[in-house]
């Protein structure tokens, strides 16, 4: 219950720390989003009065207050460049990317995984040093690349999957999954890599450890080692590894949102540190914060549910 | 433990039966693709790069939004292929004798998309919003002029100025909105060719042909257009390659490479000025001489051929041979490339071993930032050091355009309907003069040709003007660059317009 407590304290100081920063970070910037809303053509008069409509006459120490004070009462603001408030929109991009992120640790879960134990087993053989060539690969390859190439490969020429947009998994559920496969492929390649080596480096360590061999001495099948000892005590590097890799994750649908012309938050993001659109800009880096944030508590949480033994130091 | 090993087995499962899925589901489609070919109802897709800022025409400020939901709107005057304003909802105008009152006879049966008759209190609606006549603030400063606007008759309009202004003429191509109606930026209606169907946020516009449009010989072919959001233009390519987009405006020159022969084209210039323009409070640049020098040793023609791949057009002034009528020719080749001549005015003004020049552009934009890099080279010949300096655009609209702390940045300025918008920039009191030009003989030639009420003469002094910017050698004014469209190969009779948009209802398929 302490560490449970320890660890929830941490993760609300750190929350509050990066709403700071987010803001003032933002306010350092060059460019008047009032000019940039209206362009290069605008009328000076317009822009005057925009910026006036938009608040930015005021001090920003004024708009920080302003701003923690709508977020404590779940009040996130104004667009500037959409004028819609900005939970509206957020709302409509969120489910995009959540799909695209879940699905995509869904991949490198399901593939990563028990190609790493299956590396780990046949270690030595000539199909492992095949593979181990390719998880290099994935490590190595830019997912955006890998996004390009996979449209080429499976939408262009084969025509099995759209190139761009997405259906709601409400109207069409393969449709759906139809639309996220591809985008979500191409940004878990990477972190499949990642983990397959994890595993099989932890794997082959842990085998050497002298309960594997007391297990072996005891007469447990080599399966029921596998799986029983060394697999248990071989995840908890591999969870550390997978809940920095949501944060990946976060960060690559960025890049893949635009290359499969899915609107979700990544996308959106891009556009509104173009022009300016400090109100958004602001809740979308607090939002991709607080979920990093959240995931990395979890992780921390199921350390102790895999290992009963880890502990507050002291 | 079991339990991993099952949960193994299963997640396999589950994956192996998400990729028979996914096979099936994809033979359906493919079906279904053939099927909707062979259907009557066409459906035309286009890429757009931008997404959507607002659906209300008169809040919206991106120039794409403009381009796609001008076909749900009409204003009471349209503009040809050439610039000449042409009536559209309005039948015919008139203007007094001393250039303030503006009299619209409107065309009758004219209906918006909810079956709505339009009247002239639907255009006082809509101009009253515009000039803030309806108490709020003005939404364009082109309607701010507007003293009084009256309706004598329900389709008669009678609007008066509060000084004489020419270029208010071509301000009336602004929508016309039905009166009183608050959902705009929901769920648009308008009077144009194209109703609009539905919008999705980020992803795709919907427009359907409106059956009942007042310009009958104009009525759409294409039943349905969709404008799907595509940041990326090499993504854009790629689904015009499967087949799943028809048509890319604004297509790259290493796209249409890519797309080869498969596709159509239409081309031409955008009545864009692009210029590398020099601040005039930055010494030297402040001495005419020097400008002239600059202008001597940067030759356009190596411009356009590495940098726009030959597709643009020469200019001298600013000013782009896109409007025709007000354009004066000739100015291009006034200052033909000259290494000696440039040497030899940079001696006469003090500096004959050159010196060293900060170019500031905005690194969005390759295209400027290309144009840039052909510029160090070739002032590089007359001993000027080119120093570029990349910035954001954002940056570059605070720091260059509205503070002008600059010495020299490359940049374009789109097009505008009235030759009153694109050469007021250089009047020495216009707030975004960031070249800081001044000559009082430049000012009295834009008062003077924005108060004629003679169209003649009003172009006379607007050549005028364009002329006194190439002597002065202002900036160098390098060129304006084709922009083509890209469209499926049965897609005919798209036109280019001197403002950026798509006349929808000039497109049509070859494919019976």
């Amino acid at each position: 219950m302490r560490y449970f407590l320890y660890k929830l304290s941490s993760f609300i100081t750190t929350i509050i720390i990066v709403s700071m920063m987010i803001f003032f970070v933002f306010q350092l910037l060059p460019g008047n989003p009032a000019q940039i809303i209206l362009g290069i053509d605008a009328d000076p008069n317009q822009v005057a009065q925009l910026e006036k409509q938009l608040g930015l006459d005021r001090s920003s120490a004024e708009r920080y207050m302003d701003w923690v004070a709508g977020l404590l009462q779940g009040d996130l603001g104004e667009s500037l460049r959409y004028q819609l408030p900005v939970s509206d929109i957020l709302i409509e991009r969120i489910p995009v990317t959540a799909s695209l992120a879940i699905l995509s640790i869904i991949l490198t879960v399901v593939i990563g995984v028990p190609l790493g134990i299956f590396i780990a087993h046949s270690d030595g053989k000539r199909v492992s040093i095949f593979l181990n060539v390719l998880t290099q690969l994935g490590i190595s390859i830019p997912s955006f690349w890998f996004g390009f190439i996979l449209i080429l490969a499976f939408s262009v020429t084969l025509q099995l999957f759209p190139t761009y947009g997405y259906v709601p998994w409400s109207e069409d559920f393969l449709g759906a999954l139809r639309s996220f496969f591809l985008p979500s492929f191409a940004i878990a390649v990477g972190n499949i890599a990642i983990v397959i080596r994890y595993l099989r480096n932890t794997i082959l360590d842990q085998s050497k450890m002298d309960y594997v061999r007391t297990a072996r001495v005891k007469g447990l099948k080599e399966h029921s080692i596998l799986y029983g000892h060394i697999l248990r005590n071989s995840l908890i590097p591999v969870l550390t590894i997978m809940g920095l890799l949501v944060a990946d994750t976060l960060g690559g649908s960025i890049i893949i949102e635009n290359v499969f012309s899915l609107p979700g938050l990544g996308n959106l993001l891009i556009q509104s540190i173009t022009s300016r659109d400090f109100p958004l800009v602001q809740s979308m880096v607090l939002y991709i914060a607080i979920i990093v944030l959240l995931i990395n508590f979890i992780v921390d949480i199921l350390y102790k549910v895999i290992d009963p033994r880890i502990r507050l130091k002291g | 433990m079991k339990l991993v090993s099952k949960l193994i087995y299963i997640m396999v499962t589950i994956l192996l039966l998400v990729a028979c899925s996914n096979s099936e589901d994809s033979n359906e489609t493919a079906t279904d693709s053939k099927s909707e070919t062979t259907n009557q109802d066409e459906v035309i897709k286009i890429a757009m790069s931008t997404e959507i800022d607002n659906l209300d025409p008169y809040i919206s400020a991106a120039t794409d939004t403009q381009s796609m939901m001008d076909n749900v709107f009409d204003g009471l005057l349209d503009t040809d292929e050439s610039g000449k304003l042409i009536a559209a909802i309005a039948d015919s105008y008139d203007i007094s004798d001393d250039g303030l009152t503006y009299t619209f006879t409107l065309k009758e049966g004219v209906t918006f998309h909810d079956g709505s008759e339009l009247t002239a209190e639907d255009v006082l609606y809509s101009y009253k919003r515009l000039s803030g006549l309806n108490g709020e603030e003005a939404l364009s400063s082109q309607f701010e002029k507007i003293e009084k606007i009256e309706a004598p008759s329900d389709h008669e309009v009678v609007i008066t100025l509060k000084e004489k202004n020419s270029a208010f003429l071509a301000a009336n191509v602004r929508p016309i909105l039905p009166a009183d109606y608050e959902e705009q930026s929901t769920s648009p209606i308008g009077a144009g060719p194209f109703k609009f169907q539905e919008y999705e946020v980020g992803q795709k516009l919907i427009l359907v042909k409106n059956e009942d449009y007042y310009d009958k010989e104009n009525i759409p072919e294409i039943d349905e257009v969709q404008f799907i959001v595509m940041p990326d233009s090499e993504a854009a390519v790629l689904a015009m390659q499967s087949g799943e987009i028809d048509i890319i405006p604004g297509i790259t020159p290493q796209g249409l490479l890519q797309l080869g022969d498969s596709v159509n084209t239409v081309s031409g210039p955008q009545n864009m000025v692009q210029l590398m323009a020099l601040n005039h409070e930055v010494r030297p640049l402040n001495d005419v001489r020097v400008r002239q020098a600059i202008n001597l040793a940067i030759d356009k023609d190596v411009i356009i051929e590495t940098v726009a791949d030959g597709k643009g057009t020469k200019l001298g002034s600013n000013f782009s041979p896109a409007m025709d009528f007000y354009y004066e020719a000739g100015l291009e080749d006034v200052y033909a490339p000259n290494i000696e001549e440039a040497k030899s005015l940079l001696q006469e003004a003090g500096v004959p071993d050159g010196f060293t020049l900060e170019l500031t552009v905005p690194s969005d934009y390759q295209f400027h930032v290309d144009t840039a890099q052909v510029i160090v080279e070739q002032l590089s010949q007359i001993g000027i050091e080119v120093k570029i300096k990349p910035i954001e655009f954002s940056s570059w609209l605070e720091t260059v355009y509205q503070n002008a702390q600059y010495e020299a940045t490359v940049v374009s300025f789109t097009g505008k309907l009235d030759p009153y918008e694109v050469l007021v920039r250089y009047v020495s009191d216009y707030q975004s003069n960031f070249i800081n030009y001044e000559n009082k003989k430049y000012d009295e030639l834009i008062e003077m040709a924005v108060e004629s009420t003679d169209v003649e003469e009003m172009a006379k002094y607007y050549k005028e003007a364009q002329r006194l910017l190439t002597e002065d050698a202002v900036s160098v004014f390098i060129m304006d660059p084709d922009r083509t469209i890209a469209l499926r190969s049965d897609l005919v009779g798209l036109k280019m317009y001197p403002i950026q948009k798509f006349n929808l209802e000039d497109l049509k398929s070859t494919n019976e």
